[in-house]
Formats: C-alpha cells, sequence, structure tokens
C-alpha cells in the first residue's frame, strides 16, 4: 500500500528539513521526498497548511500491565498513544509484579505481539522487586531485549548498589535510567515545598530531594563512566547540575514532561489530585529553567511520564491520592503551545526533543525522515485549538492535568511502519 | 417590571394626625400606659413605634419603652424569598413578662410578619396582652390576625403595593400605592 | 450595615471570603449572640433542616458547639464519627457524602485529618458543606469566633496587633486567622520555634519572628496555640518543658507587654506548656468568651450557608 502525503510542510530534524515537500510511503516505508511527486495508486493525504513529522518517541510511560490492567493495558496504552502522535513508547517497568526477569520480559513482550498499537520498547528493573537491593541479571535482560534499567518509582537509595548496576549496564551496553528522589527529604511530601504547600497545609517535596540524587547519580555515572539518562526533571537545580556535567563531558542525558513546563504549584489551588504528581509541580522560576533547558539543550528530551490511575485512586482526599497523570494524549498539543508558540522551540526543535533525541537516547532507529527509514510520521495541524476532555482520552484512565484547557496543535494522522494507525474523526473539520 | 405610583393615600400632616389618634386610642384601651411597652418591627415599625412614644409621653407626661424586634429568623418563608434577608438584631432591653406589648408595624397585609413577632415575641417572655397597631390595613389576610390601632384602611388590589415612606428612612413622610405591571 | 449578600454554599475557608463576606458573618453573629442570652435561646429559622456532622477526627468542643449553634437554630443534629485508620479500606468521603446528600441532609459540617477535603468533598455534593476544620489548613469558625471576640473587646480589626505563638507550620487556626485577620486589616505577627515556621509564611502577609518578647511587644492580642506534641511530627518540638521556657505565655512576660493584652486560646489549654496556669485564668484571658461566642458565629454560619442561593465557588 502507497501513501502519498502531499504539500505539507516537512520538519525533520535528523537531515535539518523544515520545508514544503511531498512524501510518498511505499508498504512499510519512506521511498521518496520531493516536491510535486504524483502517484495514480497511492491513497493521497492533503497536508497543505499542516506539518509533517516523525512520531513522537515517548521514553516514559506506564502501560501498566501486567498487574493494574483497570488503570491502562498494552492495548489501550498504544491506542492512547497513536491518538496523542506517540509512535514509540518505552514501557516503565513498575507493573505487578515488575519486569525483573527474563521470563517477565518474555510474558510482556508477549502481550506487546498481539495487542499493541504502536511500538513498545520495554525497560526492566535495576533490582529484584525495586527493593533496591539485589540486581536483576542485566546482562540477560538486555539479551531478552530491554532497552533501559530503572526502578522508576523509587530511587536506588543505595549508591554502592546502583554504583555495581551501573558498572554492569555499561558492560552490557544498556540505558540506566535514573528517578531521582531522595525520601529522606521528601518526607512524605505530597506537593512542591514552599509558599503553596504552606497554604494548602499539605506536606512539601523539597527540590533538594531531586537535585541531590542528580548530583549524587551523576557523580556515579561519572565514576563508572555508565551512560546516565535523567527521568522527569522538575527543577531549576536539577537543570543546573545537568548543565555542568554535560560541559564536563560526562554521559548523561535527561527528559522533562509537559506538566513540568506548563504547570506550577499554584494549579494545586483547589486541591485538585490530578494536579498531584511525583514530582511534583514546582514554581515559575523551575517553569522557566525548564524552558530554557529545552531550548539549550540541556534536557534533550520530553517524555509524558504518563501514569493513568482510575477514579477510586484519585478522587479522594489528596493526602492519599496516587501520585501521576495521564500525557500521551495531551503532549504533542500542550508542548505546541506552551514551547513552539511561545518561540521557546522551533518545529525542528519540537520534532529533535519528542522524537530524535529520545530514539537516539534508547538507541533506535526512529525519529528521523531519511528515504529509506520505517514511515513513522504524524499529519498535524499546528493551528486547530481543542479543548482537553475526559470524553476524548482513549486511555482508560482520565487523570490528565490538562483537563478543561484550551491546547494548540491536533493530530490529524498517525502512520506507523506504513500503516494508518490513527486518523482523525471525519466530523472535526481537518481543512481551513 | 415597571412601578405606576397611583395615589397619594397619607401626606406628612394626615400620617403624623393618624399616629397621634393610635397613640391617643393605646392610652385609652391601657388605661393609662402603665405597664404598657411598645415594640417596632424592623424596620419602619420601629421608626413609628418611636413616634407614638412620643406622642404618648406628649398626652401622659410618661416615657414609654420602645424595643425592637427583627423577625427574620421566624420568617415562614425564608426559603422561597428572592434576595436572602438580612439579619438584625432584635433590641429588647425590658422584661416583657406581664406586659401589655403593642407590636408596631406599617402594613398589615397577609398577617404573616405578625405571626412571626408574635412567635418571637413569645420566645422573650410571656406578656399580659399584645396588641398590635398598624399604619395601614391593606387587607388580604391569609391568617385569623386582626390590628387594635389602625392608621387607615386601603383596600387594594394583590398586585398592588402600598408604600410607606417616612421621613427616618426615606427623607419623607407618604404613603402611596404602587401598582406593578409585567 | 453594607449589603452584602451571602451566595456561598459552603464555608471552606477565610481564605475564600471577602472581607465583606466576613465582616457579614461577624454581624450576623451578633444578632445571634442576642438570640444566646435568652432564656429561650431557641429560633425556629433552621426548623426542618438537618446537619450532619461528620467527624473524621476525635473533637469533643467543635463537635458540641456546632451541635448547639445547630440545635438553637431548631435544626435536627446527627453526628457521625468515623476511624480516620479505615479510609482506605472503607467508603470514600465522596461516597459518604453522597449518602449524606441522599438521606436529605441539609449541612455538612466536616472536621477531617486531610487538608483540602471539605473543599473536594463541597465540589462533590450540591448541600451545604462547613469546615470545622482540616488538617493543617483552615479552621475559619474558629477564627471567626476569634475574631468576633477581638472585636467584642477593642470594637474594631483594622489596624489592631494580633501575635500568634506556637506551632504555625501545623495549624489551621494560624492559617485562618490569618486570612480573617489581614483581610480586615489587622497587622498580624506569627512566632515560633524555627522548625515550626512553616516555608513562604511570609507571603501571607505576616510578620515573622522566633522571639516572643519581640512579638508580645506591641501586640494587642496573642492568641496562643496548642501545642500538640502527640502528632506525628514529634522529632520537631523541642522538649515541652524547654518550649515551655522560651515561648511560655508567663505572668512575668506579660509584665513586659502590653497592659491590657487580650489573651486567647482555642483550646483545650495545656497549662504549663504554652501558657502558664494563672495566665489562662487572668482577666486579660478571653478563652472562655471565644467558648461562648462560638455557639453565635456557628449560627451565624449555618444560618448565612442554608440561606445561600448560588453555588459555590472557591
Amino acid at each position: 500500500m502507497k501513501i502519498l502525503i502531499k504539500n505539507g510542510r516537512l520538519i525533520d530534524p535528523a537531515n535539518k528539513i523544515d520545508q514544503v515537500l511531498d512524501i510518498l510511503v511505499d508498504n512499510t516505508k519512506i521511498v521518496r521526498l520531493d516536491k510535486n511527486i504524483t502517484n495514480g495508486q497511492a491513497t493521497v493525504i492533503d497536508a497543505t497548511n499542516k506539518i509533517v513529522m516523525p512520531a513522537l518517541v515517548d521514553m516514559h510511560v506506564h502501560l501498566r500491565q501486567p498487574g493494574r490492567e483497570d488503570k491502562e493495558t498494552i492495548f489501550s496504552g498504544t491506542q492512547a498513544a497513536v491518538h496523542g502522535g506517540v509512535g514509540t513508547v518505552l514501557a516503565m517497568p513498575n507493573t505487578e509484579p515488575p519486569i525483573d526477569s527474563p521470563e517477565q520480559i518474555r510474558l510482556l513482550k508477549k502481550i506487546i505481539s498481539q495487542t499493541a498499537n504502536a511500538k513498545v520498547l520495554i525497560a526492566a528493573t535495576i533490582t529484584v522487586g525495586r527493593q533496591g537491593k539485589e540486581l536483576t541479571p542485566i546482562a540477560q535482560l538486555k539479551k531478552e531485549g530491554a532497552v533501559a534499567i530503572t526502578d522508576d518509582g523509587s530511587s536506588v537509595d543505595s549508591a554502592e548498589i546502583l554504583a555495581k548496576a551501573m558498572v554492569k549496564a555499561r558492560q552490557a551496553k544498556i540505558l540506566i535510567i535514573s528517578h531521582c528522589e531522595d525520601k529522606t527529604l521528601s518526607q512524605n511530601g505530597v506537593m512542591n515545598l514552599g509558599a503553596m504547600s504552606t497554604r494548602l497545609g499539605l506536606r512539601g517535596i523539597p527540590n533538594a530531594s531531586e537535585y541531590k540524587r542528580v548530583q549524587r547519580d551523576i557523580e556515579l555515572a561519572a565514576k563508572t563512566k555508565c551512560r546516565l539518562h535523567i527521568a522527569h526533571v522538575s527543577c531549576q537545580e536539577s537543570v543546573e547540575i545537568i548543565a555542568k556535567a554535560k560541559k564536563k563531558g560526562i554521559m548523561v542525558t535527561a527528559e522533562t514532561a509537559p506538566h513540568y513546563f506548563s504547570l506550577t504549584e499554584k494549579a494545586l489551588f483547589d486541591y485538585d489530585t490530578n494536579k498531584k504528581m511525583n514530582p511534583p509541580l514546582r514554581t515559575d522560576k523551575d517553569v522557566a529553567a525548564i524552558k530554557d533547558a529545552l531550548s539549550d539543550g540541556t534536557i534533550d528530551a520530553i517524555a509524558s511520564d504518563h501514569a493513568p490511575h482510575t477514579m477510586p485512586d484519585k478522587d479522594i482526599e489528596f493526602d492519599h491520592a496516587e501520585f501521576g497523570v495521564i500525557g500521551l494524549e495531551t503532549e504533542l498539543a500542550v508542548s505546541i503551545t506552551n514551547l513552539v508558540e511561545t518561540k521557546h522551540l522551533s518545529w525542528l526543535d519540537l520534532a529533535k526533543v519528542m522524537s530524535l533525541n529520545p530514539a537516539r537516547i534508547l538507541g533506535i532507529d526512529r525519529g528521523n525522515l531519511s528515504v529509506g527509514k520505517s514511515a513513522d510520521l504524524i499529519v498535524v495541524d499546528p493551528v486547530k485549538t481543542w479543548q482537553v476532555r475526559k470524553e476524548e482520552f482513549l486511555s482508560k484512565s482520565k487523570n490528565s492535568c490538562f483537563l478543561g484547557m484550551q491546547l494548540k496543535g491536533k493530530v490529524l494522522y498517525t502512520i506507523l511502519g506504513g500503516k494508518i494507525v490513527y486518523k482523525v474523526k471525519d466530523s472535526e473539520d481537518i481543512s481551513h | 417590571m415597571v412601578k405606576r405610583q397611583k395615589a397619594q393615600i397619607l401626606d406628612q400632616e394626615t400620617l403624623n394626625r393618624s399616629l397621634l389618634r393610635i397613640a391617643h386610642e393605646i392610652v385609652e384601651h391601657n388605661k393609662g400606659i402603665e405597664n404598657v411597652c411598645l415594640v417596632g418591627i424592623r424596620t419602619r415599625g420601629v421608626f413609628l413605634a418611636k413616634r407614638l412614644a412620643g406622642f404618648i409621653k406628649n398626652i401622659e407626661q410618661k416615657e414609654v419603652p420602645v424595643g425592637i424586634l427583627d423577625i427574620t429568623l421566624y420568617r415562614d418563608d425564608l426559603t422561597l424569598v428572592a434576595s436572602q434577608p438580612v439579619l438584625h438584631k432584635t433590641e429588647i432591653e425590658f422584661d416583657i413578662n406581664d406586659k401589655h406589648i403593642v407590636l408596631v408595624d406599617d402594613v398589615l397585609y397577609t398577617g404573616r410578619t405578625i405571626r412571626a413577632a408574635m412567635d418571637a415575641l413569645i420566645d422573650l417572655g410571656r406578656p399580659r396582652t399584645i396588641q398590635l397597631a398598624v399604619l395601614i390595613d391593606r387587607g388580604h389576610r391569609e391568617l385569623p390576625i386582626r390590628p387594635d390601632y389602625v392608621g387607615k384602611n386601603i383596600p387594594t388590589a394583590r398586585q398592588e403595593t402600598v408604600e410607606v415612606r417616612l421621613v427616618e428612612s426615606d427623607g419623607k413622610d407618604e404613603v402611596v400605592i404602587v401598582e406593578q405591571n409585567g | 450595615m453594607a449589603e452584602v449578600r451571602w451566595n456561598k454554599k459552603d464555608l471552606l475557608g477565610l481564605e475564600y471570603l471577602s472581607k465583606e463576606e466576613i465582616e457579614l458573618i461577624l454581624e450576623t453573629a451578633d444578632s445571634f449572640k442576642e438570640v444566646t442570652t435568652r432564656e429561650i435561646k431557641k429560633v425556629p429559622a433552621l426548623r426542618g433542616k438537618t446537619v450532619v456532622n461528620l467527624f473524621y477526627e476525635p473533637s469533643t468542643r467543635t463537635r458540641v458547639s456546632f451541635e448547639l449553634a445547630a440545635k438553637r437554630l431548631s435544626a435536627d443534629v446527627i453526628n457521625i464519627a468515623t476511624e480516620t485508620s479505615s479510609v482506605r479500606k472503607g467508603e470514600t468521603l465522596i461516597d459518604t457524602g453522597r449518602n449524606i446528600e441522599a438521606l436529605k441532609a441539609d449541612i455538612i459540617v466536616v472536621r477531617h485529618n486531610c487538608s483540602g477535603a471539605p473543599v473536594m468533598l463541597a465540589k462533590h455534593v450540591s448541600i451545604s458543606v462547613v469546615n470545622a476544620g482540616d488538617g493543617w489548613h483552615e479552621h475559619p469558625t474558629q477564627a471567626l469566633l476569634d475574631m468576633f471576640t477581638l472585636k467584642e473587646r477593642l470594637g474594631r480589626i483594622a489596624g489592631i496587633n494580633v501575635t500568634i505563638v506556637g506551632d504555625i507550620a501545623h495549624s489551621r487556626v494560624a492559617r485562618s486567622n490569618i486570612w480573617g485577620l489581614t483581610k480586615l486589616g489587622a497587622n498580624v505577627t506569627v512566632c515560633a520555634p524555627p522548625m515550626l515556621i512553616p516555608a513562604g509564611i511570609e507571603q501571607m502577609n505576616v510578620q515573622v519572628t522566633t522571639d516572643i518578647e519581640e512579638a508580645l511587644g506591641n501586640a494587642d492580642a496573642v492568641n496562643v496555640l496548642r501545642m500538640q506534641f502527640e502528632r506525628d511530627v514529634q522529632s520537631a518540638f523541642p522538649q515541652q518543658i524547654e518550649y515551655f521556657k522560651k515561648y511560655g505565655i508567663t505572668e512575668e512576660r506579660l509584665k513586659r507587654a502590653k497592659k491590657d493584652l487580650i489573651i486567647m486560646h482555642p483550646g483545650p489549654i495545656n497549662r504549663g506548656i504554652e501558657i502558664a496556669s494563672e495566665v489562662a485564668d487572668c482577666s486579660q484571658s478571653v478563652i472562655l468568651d471565644q467558648v461562648t461566642n462560638g455557639i453565635a458565629v456557628r449560627m451565624a454560619v449555618l444560618f448565612l450557608v442554608s440561606q445561600a442561593r448560588d453555588e459555590n465557588q472557591i
């Protein structure tokens, strides 16, 4: 099957292309990029005034399967992904049970092959049961297909154990992703520590609980010469530490999530548990620092940290509600609205941080629209505004921190491996 | 809603003459003012009670105590009225037990205000009698209540309202009938 | 009096009220105080209405005060006390609230150990919710009765100097007082050991000090918070004796303060810990007036929310 996408503004940071070009897809691959391509057999998509860019690569997604299929499954989560323009996700291993053995990976791979609507990469845990004590068989996990290891949701508290893991990870050539949190500093906090937590009477989490761990993990990575990726950076100090490390040539990369450059602790004024996540929403100065870090490359990637939770886990007292928000279906529009529209990022930059960079960090051949590459791309209406509504989510869970907001930019088509896996409903007007 | 003033019923002179007559009647009916107390119902009943007390003083050369009653908490239409009423204080500084209490209000209409006032009063003690003085009785009673002293009886239609204006609250003394259309 | 209308179905905190709305509550409470001095202390204003006291935290004083207030308004009162430990196992707060609504109650008075619980409850039920204290967040009726008592004594709130001493970090009484007093134009100083001063408190328009002498120097009134040593932040507290030595309100300290300094305490008092026994009982103490005024203030609140016409919006 052939698809011809005509007159779209092609954004391809891998080849530094930002121009109106037609793109021809044959079977699974991109076969031609040119002006005025005609092809009688192809399904034609008119992308006039639309953006054509690589499908997003989201390297931080909780799909909850196995164990919490009431929150999300591989099937529903990847449906949500393609709805949001995401073609590849890295599934976090904090499932029940956690992905900490070759058997678990094999089981997961089977579910993925049977039900996934998008490409799902597997992250395994660093320690058995995410207990921070005993290392998993890292080399074996890599052999089974894990592309990264992380105890996400928790930090590995013991520096000794993490250092050992880093040595093994380096030998196995697998990426370590650090959830940076010192629980002795976050002290059962439920939001950012500061004027707002004081006003609301809630326990606060200081920036230090994140950045001190960022500092420690970077030092360990430097010592062990291990490649390290820092998950969900939320505060200014972490950005500064990462910038310094990069300058020194330490192999560290970092991601942030859309809420950390879009919302502050002030959004918690009415105790909305959909604004409760870990790390927490910070302050204006942190938001500014995160935006700058995305512009200057200190932070390499945007990942959703898609964390689905059911109503009974969220519609309860703020103290008791689960941490986390969904994000697969809003991350592109939130980033367009809060980064591209505000001139913090160009479209090329956006494609870089949401697709090319995460692909490179994970070592996969994605995020690139060269001829011969897998046709993983999206067509986006860059000016269409829409309101975030519960009813439109394909995720099983509805715990979005952007509910009710007006966003700019809507995914019209998601094409993966040359197949249209998502197409905006015909009822929604795609022409202007 | 359009309000149209239909007729002036009382002017300053006739209004005060009516009050003077009521003052005489109160004295006569109670054979003096021994144990008589006036209680005005907020807001205009209070001003009328004070004026009556003035007239009575001129007649009897004696002070008659005046209290203020707020009936908000006793209304039977609290949940019905469009804009909620504002609660003010009840200020009755004297013991009402065994007294002849003259309730004073501006307009007697359905009788519900007086019902509420009597309930409020009885919660404060056990008067010997409760009497009722009103400047205007416009009819349309919904409860078995009748005034003891009336300034003027005015037959009205339901869509009309009687507005009592007093110097103390409105800058001038007059009573008018207002018709509401629409 | 200013023509302010009350249109909030709930009372969730003083943060959410305007100056005028707070003044309206205080003025309404003044009218109810007269009712509480009568032989028959009951008026029929809330006849036929049902008030449910939903308490997730043990409290006798506040519950009794609300119960009396409701009964003096002729409302029917039901008390529900719930163990907090079963939060995750049992019915959720929202389900409980909806059940109470289905029972056709009119007002839920809620006390909860989680900050924000009443805010959440109010979003999910259409009947009135009155916050009787939530976590470290707010205790609006306590602050209202404190302000009522101050106004009764001093004739005004604007321009007076009020010092709040004690565990500011974990005190809902402190937060509600700060909101209310600053909105009405008082100058508020908070005084506590450094560990008990929460981050960014100065952004609530208060002076902050760790020095009790400085805090009392210019004060017209001091609100002495109960030191709750039984709470789980025990490690943050200096020893009780040490605390009394450094921050206790003693006769000695009163000598250096203004002569007619008003002494308040939300109760129950810990004699010899945050306040000297003699001071609690001295003529400057209005602690028992606060208790009396609490009923009038709560009558005013129950009366006003029951009359509200509009949806609440915080």
